[in-house]
Formats: C-alpha cells, structure tokens, sequence
C-alpha cells in the first residue's frame, strides 16, 4: 500500500484502508489522531506553537493550536465521531544544542506542550508518544488499527 | 512589526541574492586558501522555496545529511546554517584531509574538519555582511549535527515559518579533483533583523 504523504504545514485525513506518513520530522511535530469506531485516521505536521504569536497566520496548518482544529473538522467531515478520538504524537526535536539563552533551539518542546494543551482543550486523549531527544524520526499512521510507525536513523524502529 | 515578508517585493529579493553571491564568493575563497588548491565554482544560486519543497533539495526528507549550525549576534540577530549531503560532506574532508575516504561514516577527524570549515565559510559569509551593510555582525562557534534532510532543515525552516511562508537559501557548488561538494547556506535573520538589514542596504 502506498502511503500518503504529509508535508511541512499540512495535514491530511483519510478513511480505512490507507496509510499516511511524513517524512524526516524534526523540531516540528506530528499529530496523529485516529476514530477506532470508524477507522478515520488524520496526520498533522505542524512548526510553530501559537497561531497568536505572530501576525503571518493564515496557513493554519503551520501551527499547533489552529492546525489540530483544522484537523479534526476534517475529520468529522469524513464521519470521525468528535468523543471517539485519541492521539498520538511524535516529533518535537532538539536537533542542535548551545549553551545559550536562546529559545529558538527549544522550538521542539514547546512544540510539544502547545500540542498537549491544544488536545487537552478539546479533550482529546493522547494514548502514546515519541516526543524530544536530538534526532530525526519518520513516522507512518496505518488506518486500520491506528498503529503509529516510527523510524529513526541510529536510534532503532517501533510501534507505538 | 511593520514588515510582512510575504508581500516582499522584486528588488529586495534582488539585494538579498546580491548578498548571498558575495557572501558565498567570499566562502569559496576562503576554502582555496585554506587547503591551498584551486578550487572551481559555480556562481551560486540563490532560492525562495516553499516548506514542501526544503527536503527535497538535498535528496529527499530521509536522505542523510550534515547540519553545521551557528548563531548570529550583534547588530543583525538570527541564525546561519550550512548544510550538506553525506556524501558531499565526506568528499569535503576527503579534500581538506588530502586523503581518499570512501566510507561514508563521519569520524572525530571529519566533524572536526567540518566544524572548521563551516566556521570559515560562515565568518566570510558574515564579514562580507558587515562590510557591505555597515552592521556589526558575530558568530558563535558550530553545532553540529547528522540526521535525516527533513529534521536537519526543519530547524531552519521553522525559524523562517515565523516571517513567511518560504525559505531563502543559497546553494553553492564547488570541485577540487574529482571531489565534487553542493552545500546549501541557510540566513535566517530575525524579524527586526532583517528590517535592519534590508534599511542599511536602503532598501526599506
């Protein structure tokens, strides 16, 4: 099967059977959400915490709060049932280090949090994650079983 | 703010090509006298590219990569990274090292020598900066990094998400024997900075 991909600012959802990946994630964050009732997957690849931060916020998929909206009206559109939904999410990166004050390098882990509180606003449930650390991971979300895939290069494969 | 970079128009475009054709001459220039060989170039390509398409200019989102990244401070405040294929950046230390390395594995010698050749390119690439723009410009030392093209140029492409919806990057090839390099050259300017920047080249 051929997996959809997902590219930096976007997102996708599909329905059973199906595949949908994004490749070399890094301080971005990748929020997969899934409907085991009516097996309806979406991928969020999402760069920035806040759409509030900054005045250059119309592509809503580039950040954490307005990306995991946009994601979930998709997925009712399709029939995801809102109260059926859980999560899982990977990504969140530091890829450089410094010892500075600097917070653009912490990029990765406010990611992260913005992520975890935007979810928690709509009461969504993240059920696992793969989150942090100084490397790359490639992650596909399997439709049938809402399976997360991850792949790194030096830091091994798993399900989550 | 007063600037909104997705309404950047044709001649500051221009000026910021203009300034990454210096800049990356200058790097060039420095590379040949540092291992004292003739070093050909070509003159260097200056891209915009959307997000989707970052990956794919070094072979793909997974594709391994070197990352060698600094912070900039002074006057203009932001970010440089220098970012190459593995096997451009073996072929780099193969020149540098005047040694013929097939592996593709990176070991101490070769982070070492990428460090410091990231380090001449990015100080020439920052002094040619200072004196064309009259700002005082510094570097920190190199960070550096190996991972997959797609979380290697997420960094700076993050950076960029916060002014646009593209990134600028200048490409630059260069040979010596039969060891052929691409490196690509990432400035990423912070919002004020780049105001700055493009004020001291009267262009704001």
């Amino acid at each position: 099967m051929d997996a959809i991909k997902v590219g930096m600012a976007d997102l996708k959802a599909i329905e059973s059977p199906g595949i949908l990946t994004t490749l070399g994630l890094g301080s971005c964050v990748g929020i997969t959400l899934f409907d085991k009732k009516s097996n309806i997957a979406g991928l969020a690849h999402i760069m920035l915490p806040s759409s509030k931060e900054i005045k250059n916020n119309s592509n809503k998929a580039k950040f954490a709060d307005t990306g995991i909206e946009l994601l979930v009206e998709k997925m009712l559109l399709i029939g995801a049932n809102k109260n059926f939904l859980v999560a899982k999410i990977a990504g969140g990166a530091q890829m450089f280090s410094f010892n500075s004050k600097s917070n653009i390098l912490k990029i990765g882990e406010r990611n992260v949090i913005a992520t975890k509180e935007k979810l928690k606003e709509l009461k969504i449930p993240v059920v696992s994650e793969d989150t942090g650390g100084n490397y790359g991971r490639t992650i596909e979300l399997n439709a049938e079983d809402g399976s997360l895939l991850v792949k790194t290069i030096g830091h091994g494969i798993k399900i989550i | 703010m007063a600037l909104n970079t997705n309404d950047i128009n044709d001649i500051k475009i221009d000026v910021l090509k203009e300034l990454g054709n210096i800049g990356s001459g200058n790097a060039a220039t420095a590379l040949a006298t540092m291992i004292s060989k003739k070093v050909d170039m070509d003159v260097p390509k200056v891209k915009i590219l959307d997000f989707k398409e970052v990956p794919n200019i070094l072979g793909g989102e997974e594709a391994p990569v070197v990352g060698i990244y600094f912070e900039m401070t002074g006057e203009i405040v932001g970010n440089i990274m220098f970012v190459l294929d593995l096997k451009s950046a073996k072929n780099l230390t193969n020149i540098l090292l005047d040694r013929e390395n097939k592996t593709l594995n990176l070991d101490e010698m070769d982070i070492s020598a990428l460090s410091e050749l990231g380090n001449i390119l990015a100080s020439s690439y920052i002094s040619s900066l200072s004196t064309l723009t009259g700002l005082n410009v510094a570097i920190s030392i190199p960070s550096l990094a190996t991972d997959m093209a797609g979380a290697i140029l997420s960094v700076p492409a993050i950076q960029y998400g916060y002014i646009a919806d593209y990134v600028l990057l200048i490409e630059t090839y260069f040979q010596e024997g039969n060891n052929k390099v691409t490196g690509n050259l990432f400035m990423i300017p912070e919002i004020d900075s780049f105001e700055k920047l493009l004020k001291s080249l009267g262009v704001c």
